[in-house]
């Protein structure tokens, strides 16, 4: 079954030589009502590397499941050697020759290195041909996957691919984890691979590796590929327009809200980071925010954004650096410590934030009553006052308020903010508030932004959508590979602006210069 | 604002009417069924009932505790053993220390289970036998003996000075004990800041960390709170027996099934304490109605497992549609 396949492939290759190996047209994909995928295609030759490009949210991971039959598609088609492949499951997949590498280490921590590769019927003499290679020259088969550190089991993941020979290798984001000189040795094996007939997808965010490795860009705007372009000297700057797309040509009006409020400049920091750094990928972050501000954090996904906020918040302790609030020293031994402190935190995920199986009342009264210094008998009914107003100003939607779960997402957003409001807000953490939230309760978040820092709150509002940045915040950081690459006032923030500064592309530049 | 009361209670409601029907049909079963019959069912429903308000709140809290039965084991034994020892002028003495006792029994579980970080059913079942070997260390075989007043507090019933013994007689004293300990324990909690964290960390540990409670402490004090309960009940049960007893009796699996049948989620976060007491009246009536009728006592373990499964799923469906209304 399988000679047979090859065989017929090795025809269709010997027939057009310069057919696509891989051939994706049209592929469509919706979860619900949400459209992740319109008309998405990928061209792959023989000994080609092609980068995968999109902002946050185009579609690039629900395109990556697809190619490597994880998930099915509902429309289009991929074809392999000129087949129709039905890329029904990852092994279905593999038997067509493509071989995905993660984003996640996907040995199984509890298992030995050995036994990762019997279950994978991974060849051991070619895997540790390809671990020296790649530059890790200490590793023994019978350690636990799990005692390895992330840039190993990222490396293993490879070798584990190469092992495989494969026809098409997929790299989501490989180099993501990695250290300087793994990251040198990941592009030369691969580039060498490639010369020798191998071809690769290139899932990434870095436009420095993009452009020394691949030969191709196709880019993915709103699940629709609209550029597929050589790589060449300053390509980079046409990328970034496609990833952009219309919302270049009709951005917003920034500045009407940007008035300096009263609080102005000279006012004492209410929170000031020194250097911070945190895990793997949070390396040194400094910034100050003060009271009456909004300030923006702009990133890639994997920044060390994530790191930053809880750092912040106390859930997280900084590795490095120092913080203050108020122009006085902190530490955070618990989010307890940075909640007396005054700093509060939305976190992304409402689902980490809220108390899903209890009422709006108890989810809005927990912070208040949950204070260490107090474990006191005390009755409920002052809070409940406030725990009203709360629910009034955010006009949340009382139908449902036995269970936070059966909230709409924008009602659960806005409860994870009103729990907060019903104290008083002196420093706000917002982490991507309005995502996956209709425009209305985006709309209303945006107001209330505003309102709270007019009152003389200060706010660090993380955004994966650019244009909000210009709705709600008066400056703007970015953050780069964990650290501050850029500060953009509002009135410069435009997408461009924005998106070269996220993609290390004014790093790049000064770095050339220096 | 009633009907919201009543959704939201519709749980324990349910459970009082079914032990209303069961009274009634255990009336009709067994015609001479009356306030002795009431008594006896109140006095044997009374551990269960302590030891199930323990597992409750430790199971809202997220957590379970397998040890509860020889928490009760140890403390029955030690206050039978005290009590014999120093006298009937300490009597007050002993039940503070043995409530003491349990308070402490179930900080070392909670310690253990938040400093070890050694999942909660592998630490309790693990005390579960320390305590059953410190319980038997003890008293090897049942003895020890309780003040004889104490013995008064829950047999018979209620009688108050002037007002006729008709009127009250048929409340068993144990059923008033019974509430005592609950309201002690539960409405300071639930009035209080304590009663919000203990739901809050049983139903998102990261959320409740977020959002500032201290929540190994907290879970500490819901393993404490049920070796409370669980002292309670240890005393109780040397109240009503007049001896200590250190083989633990079937409390655990017991307690467990109330706090099931009782509405609250295994999982954590979710239900009250009435709805498990309620329950484990349920299924002593169950038990005892299947005696009067001479059903085969081994049958009648297969037919409250039964009934266990069956409420639980039925009101699962009912809690969807309701929801999809």
């Amino acid at each position: 079954m399988t000679d047979t396949k090859s065989e017929t492939a090795s025809m269709n290759m010997q027939l057009e030589p310069g057919a696509p190996l891989l051939d994706a047209q049209g592929v469509s994909k919706r979860f619900g009502a949400v459209v992740a995928l319109r008309n998405a295609s990928l061209q792959l030759k023989r000994g080609e590397i092609v980068a995968l490009m999109g902002a946050n949210g185009a579609g690039k991971s629900t395109f990556v499941k697809i190619l490597t039959g994880a998930i099915a598609s509902d429309g289009g088609h991929v074809k392999i050697r000129g087949t129709d492949t039905a890329m029904s499951s990852p092994a279905a997949a593999r038997r067509a020759g493509l071989i995905p590498v993660y984003q996640e280490p996907s040995l199984i921590p509890d298992l030995s290195v050995a036994d990762n590769l019997r279950l994978g019927n991974t060849p051991s003499d070619q895997f540790l041909h390809w671990t020296h290679e790649l530059g890790i020259t200490d590793l023994r088969l019978d350690q636990n996957a799990g005692d390895l550190p992330l840039a190993t089991l990222r490396i293993l993941d490879l070798a584990r691919a190469l092992a495989m020979k494969p026809d098409i290798l997929l790299l989501d984001e490989m180099t993501a984890a990695l250290p300087t000189d793994l990251v040198e040795r990941v592009l030369k094996v691969v580039r060498q691979q490639a010369d020798a007939g191998m071809s690769v997808i290139y899932v990434s965010h870095r436009f420095v590796e993009i452009a020394r490795l691949c030969d191709r860009a196709t880019v993915l705007r709103d699940g629709t590929t609209v550029g597929d372009l050589a790589i060449e000297k300053g390509i980079e700057d046409h990328i970034v327009e496609l990833m952009l797309g219309a919302a270049l040509s009709s951005q917003d009006k920034a500045g009407s809200h940007a008035v300096k409020s009263a609080f102005g400049i000279k006012a004492v920091p209410r929170l000031t980071a020194h250097a911070l750094g945190a895990g793997s990928r949070l390396t040194d972050v400094s910034f100050s925010l003060r009271p009456g501000e909004v300030l923006g954090v702009v990133a890639l996904e994997g920044q060390g954004q994530d790191e930053l906020f809880n750092v912040l918040a106390g859930s997280r302790r900084p590795k490095t650096g120092s913080l203050e609030v108020n122009g006085r020293p902190v530490r955070f031994e618990h989010p307890a410590d940075a909640i007396a402190a005054g700093i509060n935190f939305v976190p992304g995920d409402r689902a980490g934030a809220l108390l899903m199986s209890r009422s709006v009342h108890d989810n809005i009264a927990l912070p208040m009553v949950a204070n260490l210094k107090n474990w006191g008998v005390i009755t409920l009914h002052d809070e409940a006052k406030k725990v009203d107003d709360a629910i009034a100003r955010l006009q949340i939607d009382t139908r449902a308020m036995g269970e936070v779960r059966r909230l709409s997402g924008g009602n659960q957003q806005k409860v994870t903010i009103a729990r907060w409001i019903a104290r008083g807000i002196e420093t706000l953490l917002l982490f991507d508030p309005t995502r996956g939230i209709d425009v209305r309760t985006k709309q209303q978040i945006y107001t209330l932004v505003r309102e709270l820092a007019d009152q003389g709150a200060a706010i660090l509002f993380y955004t994966s959508e650019l244009a909000e940045v210009r709705r709600a915040c008066d400056r703007v950081i970015i953050i780069f590979g964990g650290r501050v690459v850029d500060t953009i006032e509002v009135a410069d923030a435009d997408d461009q602006t924005l998106m070269r500064a996220a993609y290390g592309l004014t790093e790049q530049k000064s770095m050339a210069q220096a | 604002m009633m009907q919201n009361l009543a959704r939201k209670h519709a749980w324990t409601i349910g459970l009082a009417l079914f032990l209303c029907l069961l009274l009634v049909s255990t009336k009709i079963i067994q015609p001479d069924f009356g306030v002795s019959g009431l008594d006896s069912l109140s006095r044997a429903a009374l551990p269960f009932a302590l030891a199930t308000l323990g597992m409750a709140i430790v199971v809202i809290s997220g957590g379970i505790d397998l040890s509860i039965a020889s928490i009760m084991a140890v403390t029955s034994v030690t206050g039978a053993v005290l009590m014999q020892g120093w006298g009937e002028a300490a009597t007050g003495l002993v039940i503070a220390f043995v409530l003491i006792l349990g308070f402490l029994m179930g900080t070392i579980n909670g310690a253990l289970i938040v400093l070890t970080r050694v999942p909660d059913i592998v630490v309790t079942l693990a005390m579960l036998f320390v305590w059953e070997g410190t319980a038997i260390l003890i008293l090897e075989s049942p003895g020890g003996a309780a003040t004889p007043w104490l013995r008064d507090l829950i047999v018979g019933g209620v009688t108050v000075p002037g007002v006729p013994a008709g009127f009250t007689q048929w409340l068993p004293k144990s059923l008033v004990f019974l509430l005592c300990c609950f309201c002690v324990i539960w409405i300071p909690i639930r009035s209080s800041r304590l009663a919000l964290m203990l739901y809050a960390i049983g139903s998102d540990q990261l959320a409740a960390f977020r959002s500032g409670v201290p929540v190994k402490r907290t879970r500490i004090l819901a393993y404490a709170l049920a070796g409370l309960c669980a002292a309670l009940g240890g005393l109780s049960l040397t109240m009503s027996t007049g001896i200590g007893e250190p083989i633990p009796g079937p409390y655990l699996l017991a307690a467990v099934a109330a706090v099931v049948l009782g509405g609250i989620s295994l999982t954590g976060g979710r239900g009250g304490l009435l709805g498990p007491v309620l329950a484990v009246f349920v299924l002593r009536l169950v038990r005892m109605d299947l005696t009067l009728m001479s059903v085969d006592p081994n049958v009648t373990s297969i037919i409250e497992g039964t009934i266990m499964v069956v409420v639980v799923m039925v009101g699962g469906l009912l809690a969807v549609k309701a929801r999809r209304a």
